[in-house]
């Protein structure tokens, strides 16, 4: 059976090096599968998330040769039989140990969102799937960070101090864009989950394991009705003299 | 005497999934104080696997169904072994726990005029599932997650409980410590609510994760509950059974609601063969019918065709693959062919996102060009912790217990889509119970007993303190046995044997060792796990080798027929009792008259059922 050199990176805050297994290979094996054989032969305390296995819950998040990954779907044999494959953690978010990270600044972020708010209503909803596309798109996500892990605002700026990151700008448009929704996350979106720093690189959409179009589906609406709320005069007019409710 | 650190609520729940995350909801909605524990983050539990859909009679679709229906098919699909009284209120239910999820934010698919779109499951007699594709659970788990933290529950994230703790016969609290570093931590509370799911990681073809390590089981053992049905193992009839890295994992039943057909490797339609003859008129009496049927499904219109026999109970659809396999009509790995590649592919995609991605991607196959390989794998158990019905307390003060983890709901055999609806209707119940109970003890915390916090420690750093076994190479041990004498299909001796082996094993289990910092150490985290597992691993097998006779998902070669008489009327109980395990035969709930002719009058009416 063919063997694969999987380097993985061994360490905690105070630092830690790649260490070098060989996982013999069989059909169809995943990169997931090689952690989980190191930890059964070579290294039983090898640190790394996992849940479903199924690319469903999104705990599996590495980067495998550089490429931020859901261990669980990335195949072995996507690697050449002498390459060797290099297994860290998210570069993003403070090392716990070994593959696994603290990404618990994303739970705070999510904190902030105002929830669903739908208008009191004791009658049976009425929804149309049309209508519901768009959002239920979005709420594909499996918070696997991989967007959070990518993107350059947070990856090679750290301002987690500033900015929300595509995750939660995807939450945000979910719920901006259930049809039963009313509140208005715009300021929101504005002065503290500073939407505006996101210049549209489209990196995250890339990593995405759901294939959510982040930017072009989520951002960039999301980024048009700031506009239309703050910077728009015309718009802005009006909307004092018709009124408007969002 | 090692640090822990402390944490003081009304009521704990342990676990973060579907029936935990509505427990704590519901206490925090009641105003009392919640501490929310879980093994793994928030919004990664078992929950988020489930693809089907959450069964609940809205009649959105067939304007015909209704909660007796429901309770009716429940019923059936346990084999009658189920508690009529969880049955029922489960039934009734479910329908405004589906609704409130969708004012909590769920964006569920729409019919045509725009209300919850239901879909056919196995063993439902009407279109019952509410669903989102085939990514139910995600949607369920994320609506929970978002509302609870909302509420402002506070959770205790990559947190395993190791431990309850009792003050005289009462829950005084639990002790556990953080994945993160190993830090001890002990948790006061009046109530606690278990909601840790399931057992399937002691077999090896499972689609379940690393959690499902019977922890709610193991602990509320432990503390003194009994354990009821735990023969009854579901092995879900679809898992991926090839490339070897994806073995066992979830090909939704959504396929075969949506029509999938399944054939042996000579292009059979095979079930037709194994439908039971007291559910035969049911189903389509042949391929043509059974074309009307999924036709008028696409189209959303309304039939008077029956279903495919695909839609049979999954305790049947697992038993007639493996049948077609050792009469060597299987497919090359080991499994059989489930076909929805002659619909249109666009279709396909929209209503089965997740499954066409996990075979093109972790497979190679497209199954709107092709079919899949398909094979039964280890998914849910019916048994579990014995619970009141309407309080969800165990028979231990203050220790309830929600979701798969409790038994008697679903009786000898789950069928899909009853889950998910399991979760929310007692994760709610289990929430309102603790609720009561913490209440009616006053004002202060029971007492915890410092010897107890020492045992617990003592137990947890035991394996850094010795030389010994591999905890993985121990865990192998128990699958392989769990495989080859407890499987499927059971048998006298075999299980004798596989009794006998988890004796010795269980030496094993005592001498587990491992090296390492106590920091995010999976390999110890294990070596408690496996205490949990065992104490599954031997209720099943005992239980399952006590009762002779085969029901739902609990097949005995050597007594195929279901009995009339004794286990008609009795549950299996595991307890407790000094070192060892203790089984019983307790009878069963007896339904009331009023519940039961309604039952027997519908029967009548409904040949279909």
């Amino acid at each position: 059976m063919r063997k694969a050199k999987l380097n993985v990176y061994r360490g905690d805050k105070n630092g830690g090096e790649f260490k070098q297994y060989e996982v013999p290979v069989e059909e169809g094996m995943v990169v997931l599968d090689a952690i989980h054989y190191i930890q059964a032969h070579d290294a039983p305390d090898l640190a790394v998330r996992w849940n479903c296995k199924a690319a469903k819950c999104g705990s599996c998040s590495a980067e495998v040769n550089g490429m931020p990954s859901l261990m669980c779907k990335t195949r072995m044999d996507r690697f050449g039989d002498d390459e060797e494959i290099k297994v860290q953690p998210l570069k993003t978010f403070p090392i716990i140990k070994d593959l696994v990270t603290d990404v618990s600044w994303n739970y705070e972020v999510n904190k902030k969102i105002k929830g669903f708010s739908p208008a009191p209503d004791e009658k049976e909803w009425v929804i149309h799937q049309e209508d519901i596309d768009r959002v239920q798109e979005f709420r594909k996500c499996i918070e696997c960070f991989l967007c959070q892990d990518v993107c350059h605002v947070l990856r090679d700026h750290d301002r987690k101090d500033a900015f929300m990151g595509p995750r939660f700008l995807v939450r945000t448009a979910g719920l901006d864009m259930h049809p039963k929704d009313t509140a208005n996350r715009m300021k929101y979106l504005k002065d503290e989950g500073h939407i505006g720093m996101c210049n549209i690189t489209k990196c995250c959409t890339e990593v995405c394991p759901e294939d959510i179009h982040i930017t072009d589906n989520a951002i960039i609406p999301l980024k048009e009705r700031v506009v239309d709320e703050f910077y728009d005069p015309i718009g802005k007019f009006i909307k004092k003299v018709l009124g408007s409710n969002k | 005497m090692a640090n822990y650190e402390v944490h003081e609520h009304d009521v704990i729940v342990v676990g973060a999934g579907g029936a935990g995350l509505r427990a704590a909801i519901e206490v925090s909605a009641q105003g009392l104080s919640v501490g929310l524990v879980c093994k793994s983050l928030l919004g990664k539990a078992h929950t988020v696997m489930a693809e089907g859909g959450v069964a609940a009679a809205l009649a959105n679709v067939d304007p015909l169904d209704g909660w007796e229906t429901h309770f009716q098919d429940t019923m059936n699909g346990g084999k009658l072994l189920n508690n009529w009284r969880m049955a029922q209120l489960h039934a009734q239910e479910a329908p405004d726990r589906v609704r409130e999820l969708e004012r909590w934010g769920a964006v569920f698919d729409r019919t045509k005029e725009g209300q919850i779109l239901q879909r056919a499951f196995g063993g439902h007699k009407w279109k019952r599932l509410c669903h989102v594709g085939d990514r139910t659970g995600l949607e369920m788990i994320r609506t929970l997650q978002d509302q609870g933290v909302h509420q402002g529950i506070t959770v205790y994230m990559e947190c395993t409980i190791s431990k309850l703790l009792k003050d005289g016969d009462k829950i005084s609290g639990a002790f556990g410590y953080f994945r993160e570093d190993g830090r001890y931590v002990l948790f006061k509370a009046k109530a606690i609510v278990l909601a840790t799911g399931g057992v399937g990681k002691i077999y090896s073809v499972t689609s379940n994760s690393w959690e499902y390590t019977s922890d709610g089981q193991g602990l509320a053992y432990d503390a003194g509950a009994d354990l009821i049905d735990m023969e009854f193992v579901q092995f879900h009839p679809t898992g991926m059974i090839w490339p070897p890295g994806v073995r066992g994992l979830l090909v939704t039943e959504g396929v075969r609601g949506e029509g999938g057909i399944l054939r042996n490797s000579k292009g059979e339609r095979f079930m037709w063969k194994y439908l039971p003859e007291s559910t035969k008129n049911g189903f389509a009496a042949d391929e043509t019918e059974a074309k009307e049927w999924v036709e008028a499904a696409i189209a959303g219109k309304r039939t008077e065709a029956r279903r495919p026999p695909e839609l049979s109970t999954r305790d049947n659809v697992a038993r007639a693959i493996y049948i077609e396999n050792k009469e060597g009509r299987g497919s090359p790995h080991g499994g059989v062919f489930l076909d929805i590649s002659y619909q249109d592919p666009e279709r396909v995609k929209k209503k089965l996102p997740s499954m066409y991605h996990q075979f093109k991607e972790l497979a190679d196959v497209d199954i709107t060009a092709g079919p899949m390989e398909v094979g039964p794998t280890c998914h849910y158990i019916m048994g579990g912790i014995r619970v009141d019905a309407d309080t969800a307390h165990t028979r231990v003060p203050g220790l309830f217990a929600a979701g798969e983890c409790a038994g008697g709901m679903h009786g000898a055999n789950r069928l899909g889509g009853n889950s998910l609806s399991d979760l929310i209707v007692f994760g709610k119940r289990a929430g309102a119970g603790a609720c009561d109970y913490a209440k009616g003890l006053g004002g202060g915390q029971p007492t915890i007993n410092e010897k107890d916090i020492e045992t617990a420690i003592e137990e947890l750093e035991a394996p850094f303190n010795r030389e010994g076994k591999n905890p993985y190479d121990v865990a192998k041990k128990m699958n392989d046995i769990m495989d080859a004498h407890v499987g499927i299909f059971r048998e006298e001796k075999e299980m004798e044997e596989g009794i006998a082996k988890l004796h010795e094993l269980k030496n094993d289990i005592a001498a587990v060792a491992i090296k390492g910092s106590k920091a995010f150490n999976p390999g110890w985290h294990l070596c408690r796990d496996l205490k949990n597992m065992m104490i599954a691993a031997e209720a099943i097998a005992r239980s399952a080798h006590a009762r002779q006779e085969s029901r739902g998902a609990h097949s005995r070669l050597d007594f195929t027929e279901t009995d009339k008489g004794k286990w008609n009327e009795v549950n299996s109980s595991c307890s407790k009792e000094g070192d060892g395990m203790k089984l019983e035969h307790t009878p069963l709930p007896v339904m009331p008259a009023d519940l039961k002719k309604l039952f027997e009058e519908k029967k009548k009416e409904s040949p279909n059922a």
